[in-house]
């Protein structure tokens, strides 16, 4: 018996000896030998072009690719994203990456007169204006957020023009966009019912000048409950929500407005309106998690990016007619390709990971905070940033034990304490945060920047305490 | 009889060496380990009542003279190094001299009596252990800490956490001027005369001195074996050796076995005590020149030449962040001490200002006091930091029993003070904005904020303390944005109440 008993390094030696020998004897047979040039996940030439997962749109028939392409991050010339440059967009790119993505049968594109400074309409437009107008989908919103465009004759010249910059004389899919923001049902009403712009669009649909109708919602619950209880009279084709592996069951841990994906989507379900997922990333905190997240998600699936198992999860459910992704650069789209064709639906049991990875981020999320130093000066002293950052930082290192029993604590609360000091000057720290709130209408993200500041202060008050 | 100097001069280099660590390691480890150290020296062990240390030392002294003062006290052994330095530059450079009883006992009792009333400034400026401290914490502390600041900075850049930076500030000016004083008068004594100070003012030295006369084992001179050459006088720290009459004052031998390796005739042996009265002067002569053998021993490391220049430590200030005023002290009426204390008066009476609680204090709290009365001895403030609730560091280290030793519970009820308001400072009611800061951080909840006006729900929040539940900490002090005086500060309390 003893004889059989090889174990693995034992093993692996032997096979690496076989191994040699076999590269040895076929030295030139290039076939034989099975080393990849490149990983497979990284080529795009590996990609197949007719695998893409489609889905039924009900009322229509129609299949609409599983990825859709969200046209709000276009690439400029200095190549960021155009959300935050202010150069011109690059519209060779913009081709190419329409070009690529049609190629491998992406057929719905998702754009806005707000998108990139008002200027992916018409990027968008020039790009999709090269393909067959019966080859993809094209949505659009009615973006009339600021007061001046809340009257019918400025909102329909929105509306109008949404149909020039596009080089289109109809709308696949035509959105109410980001109900629920602000003052939620005050607003909406404001928006699209006293100005009669949703009566003219139902309208529109019956011209068939616009093919499906839904909205977009964002915010406040109430704004979306009322528009699903007057299904029967709006008849809604489909409505854009955000759901990812974090918001379906932390939503407000996220941000307090926010609803459970779960709750909107089973509303949803219940009534048979299909789904577009927006936000499958969470505003890029699911690709870019922390370390411990990172070596969770990876050792599972190694050859897979961490993005990826944030689109399986939104692929996964099945009242979900198309994901979208709004991709800058060309790497972003191949490795969504890739997870599209074909969807690999998750399994329960991966489900059950994802979302035990949910709960874990959730612990100590992270802060949206990208230290763009609106908030400062903080007219009592603190940098905001350098705290927020720090907090982050430990966050995405591991450094935030959960409790005084973790098996890191005494490393973790050490790196947490001593780096403290390093990044904020004793003087500048959170703990002299009075709340006075003047920081927080300055922040783009909408951080309550107080309120973080007390809670990281409470966290280091329990490191020092050892109450954790 | 050789190895008896080399084992005296190990122990006391490993002894001082630890104690002066006890005052550099503000990380608190060496103090879990050897924290002993401080409260086996004399004087706080009888502050302290630490009736087991004090017979163990006097049985100590009983048994084999005043071994305390060469290798426990580490003013004497800093005081040998010194004095080794001198020999180094002159040999045979000591001669004996006269006791001068008079004055030492007179000054042992004025000591005696400035404990019983409790004129603290004349002990703390006397004590051995405590002028050594001072030293230590004035002068060797900020190199040691510059020093760290250095690796600190290293570590950062290697993003190690090994190290970090601490602040480096002046925490008394007197104190920092009696350290140097002390250091240079004991230099220059003991580099001269070696141990001047032990022999004349030292009343520890004093009281050690009177058992020692009655020591089991003590150097003899074997009067057979003595030429009279007086090398033993010559080389004698204590100048106790009188050898034309081959006497040895064994009040002023501090045991340090020199006589006993310098004698080429092996004439002195350290053995039990003899009758000295058969000694016969021998006069015999001898022309021989003193024994160049090299020491080879540990040297005393007391190079300690560069008084530390002490530097706060400022901030630099970017262009997006706001200058930051730095606080100053409040007028308080009644000053704090650490808890533990009990009060005002049993610090002042127990406390011979050695600073080790100084050094300890990781916030930045204590200070030693500048009032005549209370000299040098620890007091709190909170503008650099305050009495936090998980640090009970000063009541562990204390040696004299000034701060008793004192748990985290027994710390978050014990009222050292209470806080105290200040309309004209208070940030809701001068800048118009929300605060709360002290409420937020006050670790047993005694302030509350609440409306200004009673009638409206709607106006500034400010704090009320409920003086019954304060306890003093300073936390609120600490971080109340006015600046430079903060809008509530702690008064301190007389006689420290459990709450």
């Amino acid at each position: 018996m003893k004889n059989h008993n090889i174990n693995r390094r034992e093993f692996l030696k032997r096979l690496g000896i076989g191994a040699g020998v076999t590269g040895l004897t076929l030295t030139g047979c290039s076939t034989a030998s099975k080393k990849l040039s490149s990983a497979s996940s990284a080529s795009s030439s590996e990609l197949p072009t007719d695998k893409m997962t489609y889905r039924v749109n009900p009322k229509t028939g129609e299949n609409v690719s599983l990825l859709g392409y969200g046209c709000m991050r276009w690439p400029t010339i200095s190549g960021e994203s155009a959300r935050d440059g202010e150069e011109d967009i690059d519209q060779d790119t913009v081709n190419d990456l329409v070009d690529t993505a049609i190629a491998h049968g992406v057929n719905y594109f998702d754009t806005s007169p707000a998108y990139c400074k008002g200027r992916s309409e018409h990027a968008t437009g020039i790009a999709l204006s090269r393909h067959p107008r019966n080859s993809y989908y094209i949505a659009t919103k009615l973006s009339n957020f600021a007061p001046s465009t809340w009257s019918r004759e400025a909102s329909l010249a929105m509306y109008k023009n949404s149909l020039k910059e596009l080089q289109t004389d109809y709308i696949d899919y035509m959105l109410l966009h980001g109900v629920g923001m602000s003052d939620g049902m005050e607003e909406f009403n404001k928006r699209y019912i006293d100005n009669g712009v949703l009566d003219f669009l139902l309208s529109e649909r019956e011209t068939g000048r616009i093919k499906n109708l839904g909205f977009s919602y964002h915010g406040d619950i109430k704004v979306f409950d009322y528009l699903l209880s007057q299904h029967e009279k709006y008849k809604w084709d489909f409505v854009q929500i955000q759901l990812n592996y974090v918001d379906w069951k932390h939503a407000k841990e996220v941000n307090e407005r926010n609803t459970n994906a779960e709750y909107l989507y089973g509303e949803l379900e219940k009534r048979g309106i299909p789904a577009i997922i927006m936000e499958p990333l969470l505003g890029g905190r699911l690709s870019n998690v922390p370390e411990h997240i990172v070596t969770r998600l990876k050792q599972k699936e190694p050859d897979r990016s961490v993005a990826s198992w944030a689109f399986r999860y939104a692929g996964t459910h099945p009242g979900v007619l198309t994901v979208l992704s709004g991709m800058t650069y060309k790497e972003h789209l191949l490795d969504n390709l890739h997870s599209f064709c074909p969807l690999k639906p998750l399994t329960d049991e991966e489900l059950a990971f994802l979302y035990d990875t949910a709960d874990l981020m959730m612990q100590y999320p992270t802060i949206p905070c990208n230290d763009c130093k609106y908030c400062m000066p903080c007219p009592y002293g603190l940098d905001i940033p350098a705290i927020l950052l720090h907090y982050n930082k430990c966050i995405n290192e591991g450094n935030i034990p959960a409790s005084s029993q973790s098996d890191n604590y005494r490393e973790a609360r050490r790196a947490f304490l001593v780096g403290y000091d390093r990044s904020v000057p004793r003087l500048r720290q959170a703990n002299h945060c009075i709340g006075c709130g003047q920081c927080a209408p300055h922040c783009p993200q909408s951080i309550d920047i107080p309120g973080q500041l007390h809670k990281i202060d409470g966290f280091v008050e329990k490191l020092k305490q050892g109450t954790l | 009889m050789r190895k008896l100097k080399i084992i005296r001069q190990s122990v006391a280099v490993i002894s001082i060496i630890l104690v002066t660590l006890l005052f550099l390691d503000f990380t608190g480890t060496i103090h879990t380990w050897f924290g002993w150290m401080a409260k086996i020296q004399f004087l706080p062990a009888v502050l302290a009542l630490n009736i087991g240390v004090i017979i163990a030392l006097v049985a100590l002294t009983l048994l084999f003279g005043r071994i305390y003062c060469s290798v426990i006290c580490p003013l004497g052994i800093m005081q040998d190094g010194f004095g080794w330095l001198g020999k180094r530059s002159k040999k045979n450079r000591y001669s004996y001299s006269k006791p001068k009883n008079m004055l030492r006992y007179i000054i042992l009792a004025l000591i005696v009596v400035a404990i019983i009333t409790g004129v603290s400034v004349f002990v703390s400026l006397l004590a051995p252990y405590s002028a050594y401290g001072r030293i230590a914490q004035s002068l060797f502390a900020p190199i040691w800490q510059w020093g760290n600041n250095l690796l600190a900075r290293w570590a950062e850049s290697h993003d190690s956490y090994a190290f970090y930076t601490v602040d480096i500030w002046l925490k008394g000016g007197i104190t920092l001027v009696v350290a140097i004083v002390t250091l240079v008068v004991l230099a220059f004594l003991s580099w001269r005369n070696g141990r001047t100070y032990c022999n004349t003012i030292c009343p520890v030295g004093t009281t050690l001195g009177f058992l020692s006369q009655f020591s089991l084992l003590k150097p003899v001179i074997d009067t057979s074996k003595c030429n009279g050459c007086g090398l033993c006088a010559r080389n004698c720290k204590a100048a106790c050796i009188n050898s034309k009459e081959h006497k040895i004052d064994y009040s002023r031998c501090v045991t340090c076995f020199d006589c006993i390796n310098k004698c080429h005739r092996g004439a002195i042996s350290y053995t039990l005590r003899r009758s000295i009265k058969n000694a016969q002067a021998d006069k015999g002569k001898t022309s021989e020149r003193v024994d160049d053998s090299r020491r080879q021993f540990l040297t005393v490391s007391a190079t300690v030449a560069a008084a530390a220049a002490v530097q706060a430590q400022e901030k630099t200030v970017d262009g997006g962040l706001a200058a930051i005023t730095n606080k100053k002290i409040p007028a308080r009426k009644t000053k704090i001490v650490p808890p533990g204390a009990k009060g005002i008066k049993n610090l002042s009476s127990h406390c011979t200002a050695c600073q080790l609680c100084v050094s300890a204090c990781p916030n930045n709290v204590l200070r030693p006091s500048t009032d005549l009365e209370t000299l040098m001895q620890p007091e709190s403030s909170y503008e650099r930091g305050y009495c936090r609730p998980e640090c009970t560091r000063c009541s562990e280290v204390c040696p004299t029993g000034a701060i008793r030793s004192i748990t985290r519970a027994d710390k978050s009820s014990i009222q050292i003070g209470h806080a105290v308001w200040v309309k004209e400072n208070c940030v809701p009611l001068t800048d118009g904005v929300e605060c709360g800061n002290c409420a937020r951080h006050c670790p047993v909840g005694a302030i509350t904020m609440v409306p200004s006006d009673s009638e409206n729900g709607n106006s500034p929040k400010i704090p009320i303390v409920n003086i019954e539940r304060c306890i003093g900490c300073g936390a609120c002090e600490n971080l109340c944005p006015a600046r430079p005086f903060s809008a509530i500060y702690v008064e301190g309390h007389e006689i420290h109440r459990t709450i």
